[in-house]
């Protein structure tokens, strides 16, 4: 299980790759991958994440430690950065490995849940008009009761 | 003890941290204690139902106590992902 919160970008393909070959008993692999998405008015300059330094590593290895109680699962991964982000840029991933699909998919599915709702992390998006905090919306809240 | 403030919680108070003395029991008489100093404190704790708390890294209630608690933290719900 490796959990890594970081300011700078993350490889994507190194890391699912990595991962993937880590261990040759899974049969599967999912990975996850969080991008800043633009607004709809096409003006995002910047997507600043704040987070609670230490909180969310324990967070975040906890939610990890469930899924990992919950499901068969070989491994997990998360990274999750913080810091000045712009459209396009990759904030987050997941990946769960496991010796099948549906393990896989189902794990990784709870860590985006609670992640979004239990980690230590806030978003704020900045515009050449301002700045705004995103709001948690209630389907997040919502999607954790499914579990 | 320390009382961290995150995201738009930070932004009202004017301040990440601070060390606070206090006799407060629980949460919600320290949020009281707090609201009562300035309008800045009571903009930030106006409405609780849109606020989260963490005692020690962990999520918490306001209704918990402090006994034995070094770190509270207040911000709005999480947005992670």
């Amino acid at each position: 299980m490796r959990v890594v919160v970081q300011q700078e970008p993350f490889d994507l393909g190194a890391e699912a790759n990595a991962f993937a070959e880590a261990d040759t008993g899974m049969g599967a692999i999912v990975t996850f991958t969080g991008v800043v998405r633009d607004l709809a008015r096409g003006d995002l300059d910047v997507m600043e994440i704040e987070h609670y330094p230490g909180m969310t590593e324990k967070a975040l290895g906890k939610i990890a430690a469930e899924a990992k109680e919950r499901w068969s699962l070989g491994d997990v991964l998360v990274i999750h950065r913080y810091g000045r982000l712009a459209p396009g840029d990759r904030i987050m991933m997941v990946a769960t490995a496991a010796p099948h699909r549906k393990d896989a998919f189902e794990a990784a599915e709870f860590l985006m849940d609670y992640l979004k709702s239990r980690a230590p992390f806030w978003k704020k998006e900045i515009t050449r008009d301002g700045a705004d905090w995103v709001a948690a919306r209630d389907e997040d809240e919502a999607a954790l009761t499914r579990w | 003890m320390d009382i961290l403030y995150f995201a738009w919680v930070r932004e009202r108070i004017g301040l990440p941290r601070e060390r606070v003395e206090t006799g407060a029991e629980t949460v919600a008489q320290l949020v009281e204690e707090l609201r009562g100093r300035e309008p800045r404190y009571e903009a930030a704790f106006a409405d609780l139902s849109a606020l989260r708390v963490a005692l020690d890294q962990e999520l918490a209630d306001f209704d918990a106590p402090l006994s034995g608690v070094r770190e509270v933290a207040f911000f709005p719900p999480m947005t992670g992902g």
